[in-house]
């Protein structure tokens, strides 16, 4: 049995097909693991034992019927900022913690259809606000590989739980950063897709022009067919893109001769660890190895990525989070003597400190006399930021830097600093402003942590993306180490 | 631009947000900071650049007029605080 937990998805698939296992035999391995490990790794929110054996009951019964998909009997994570009908939906939040959602999001009607089972919500930053998954109302998440340091975030439970084998494989949303940065933190493969390819319908709002779903995995092929069950175009996320379905495992085993890789000298300046740096160095040499070319770019820009962020996520943050009003769901405060006071007191009670930070910060920039300073240099800004992106792929196919600048730092060590805590996300908030794919790939490590590669991709390129990283997994073993002690 | 304590009182009531003199004073100096890193963006000329909003240029699609929802008022006023008779409640707002 302790061979399954390292397993890629489809030698599970394949397992359950020859009945080798049954998804409740896996499902059962899973929850004991959870049991005997999220007690201390807190990666787990809520966990809803009847309804996910119930799900693997109906799967085992689906395969014995011949109608199994890919992923039919395989334990998933979700993140806890994924409404799951009957499920208590709390995006980290005191605001959300009684709500049962009512219905479900897309991402999870997608997973039910292809008869996977949900293993249950996992933990993250309060409404996706933070990248150390210090600011969760239902306290922090150990990194699996040393238990004194953060997993990164926001998706910072569904890190430890792909990195500690917790699950199969998890989902993350990625708004600045939090797919890509905890998976270089926790050592797994991560992919925020473009822009309007997974449909954001029941997926808490953060900054709703940023807001990206996406995989969490083992290797780029467990992301490519997780992939494969996310993206699709819905009526109900009017951002999402019509576009034909895409098979995302079809290229994954193209040769890369000829490659271009782009290198932006700004992501390998100040800033960046030397031992980060080193590591990711070392992996560009093996995509030299595999016939790529190395080209030298730049995205001017990127120093500026993090003051837009701060400015567009926050307005649209302050925007989205004027529902929680204590009218019609969430936490209502028990005293009050208006309605003034009701919303004040229930805001004031439901929200952590960070998100008031935001909900402040995107308050100030959007009130009146301020608009034109803030926002809408902001988005002007932001142009310059995409336009950077466009020059750079007229001259290579994938650009190539790191995902974070450092390796896990420790629990306490930024919660009191957001400014620092923002700069984790140097290397990742860029590509969320211009919209495009991006992914962290495991490439080594430094001190015993690992360090992740990160891979940006043109528009609708992830097939490319997921070849490009799959490739390095054939020739490398980084994405198959394990934390010691799970 | 740098903000005092009326500033955060300002921006904390038009945020509906309730806050005490002393979570005033630690979160103007956190929002200060915040600011200070944000203010970066006035060094750069942006004249005559179209704002971006979206990172793809679509457009809003339409669709025809009909219900498309059934009634799940039930299923609904079931996660409220506060509900009676098919109504939310509130604090009176009219006298």
């Amino acid at each position: 049995m302790s061979q399954v937990i390292n397993n890629s998805l489809k030698q599970l698939g394949q397992m359950l097909a020859s009945k080798q296992i049954s998804s409740v035999e896996l499902t059962q391995e899973y929850l004991r693991r959870i049991d005997a490990l999220n007690p201390d790794i807190n990666a787990y929110i809520t966990l809803d034992k009847d309804k996910t054996l119930a799900q693997a009951k109906a799967a085992d019964a689906r395969i014995a019927a011949g109608k199994a998909e890919v992923l039919t009997g395989i334990p998933i994570a979700q993140k806890d900022i994924f409404c799951a009908q009957g499920w208590r939906t709390t995006c980290g939040s005191h605001m959300l913690e009684n709500f049962i959602a009512p219905y479900d999001a897309y991402v999870i009607k997608q997973f039910d259809a292809a008869g996977a089972v949900n293993l249950g919500k996992t933990n993250m930053d309060e409404f996706a606000m933070g990248s150390s998954n210090e600011t969760s109302y239902f306290g922090g998440v150990k990194n699996p590989w040393d238990r004194s340091r953060v997993p990164g975030g926001s998706s910072g439970g569904s890190a430890a739980a792909v990195a500690a084998r917790l699950c199969a494989a998890a989902t993350g949303t990625d708004t600045g950063g939090s797919i890509r940065q905890p998976a270089s933190l926790c050592g797994f493969t991560g992919l925020k897709p473009t822009y309007g390819l997974v449909s954001r319908y029941g997926m808490i709002a953060f900054a709703s022009s940023l807001d990206q779903a996406g995989p969490m995995a083992k290797s780029a092929e467990d992301c490519a067919l997780m992939l494969n069950i996310m993206a699709g175009f819905d009526e109900k996320d009017s951002t999402s893109v019509n576009r034909p379905k895409e098979d995302y495992t079809r290229d994954l085993n193209k040769p890369l001769q000829g490659l271009r890789i782009g290198l932006p000298k700004e992501y390998f300046a100040d800033g960046l660890e030397a031992n980060v740096g080193a590591v990711v160095q070392a992996a560009i040499e093996e995509y030299k190895k595999l016939g790529a070319e190395i080209v030298d770019i730049s995205l001017p820009n990127t120093q500026l990525s993090i003051p837009v962020y701060y400015v567009i996520a926050p307005a649209e943050a302050s925007s989205n989070l004027s529902r929680y009003d204590g009218v019609r769901y969430g936490h209502r405060a028990k005293e009050y003597t208006d309605l003034m006071d009701m919303y004040c007191k229930t805001r004031a009670e439901g929200f952590g400190a960070e998100v008031k930070r935001r909900i402040l910060i995107g308050t100030y920039v959007l009130s009146a006399g301020y608009y034109d300073a803030y926002y809408l240099k902001a988005q002007q800004i932001r142009r310059l930021i995409a336009q950077d992106f466009t020059e750079a792929f007229k001259q290579c196919d994938v650009i190539m830097g790191p995902a974070a600048p450092s390796t896990a730092f420790k629990i306490g060590e930024k919660a009191d600093d957001p400014v620092a805590m923002y700069l984790q996300d140097i290397y990742t908030i860029a590509v969320n402003l211009a919209g495009l794919p991006g992914m962290s790939i495991p490439a080594g490590f430094s001190n015993g942590l690992p360090v992740g590669l990160q891979i940006i991709g043109n528009y609708f390129d992830e097939a490319r993306m997921l070849n490009v990283g799959h490739a390095y997994q054939q020739v490398t073993d980084w994405h198959t180490r394990m934390p010691e002690g799970i | 631009m740098s903000l005092n304590i009326q500033d955060v009182q300002r921006i904390a009531h038009l945020a509906r947000i309730e806050i005490s003199p002393t979570e005033a004073e630690a979160t103007l100096s956190k929002l200060s900071g915040i600011l200070g890193l944000i203010e970066q963006m006035q060094a750069v000329d942006t004249t005559g650049i179209e704002p971006m909003s979206h990172s793809q240029d679509v457009t809003q699609r339409l669709r025809e007029d009909t219900v498309t929802e059934t009634n799940r008022r039930k299923d609904f006023q079931a996660i409220a605080p506060l509900v009676e008779d098919g109504l939310y409640l509130v604090p009176k707002v009219i006298e």
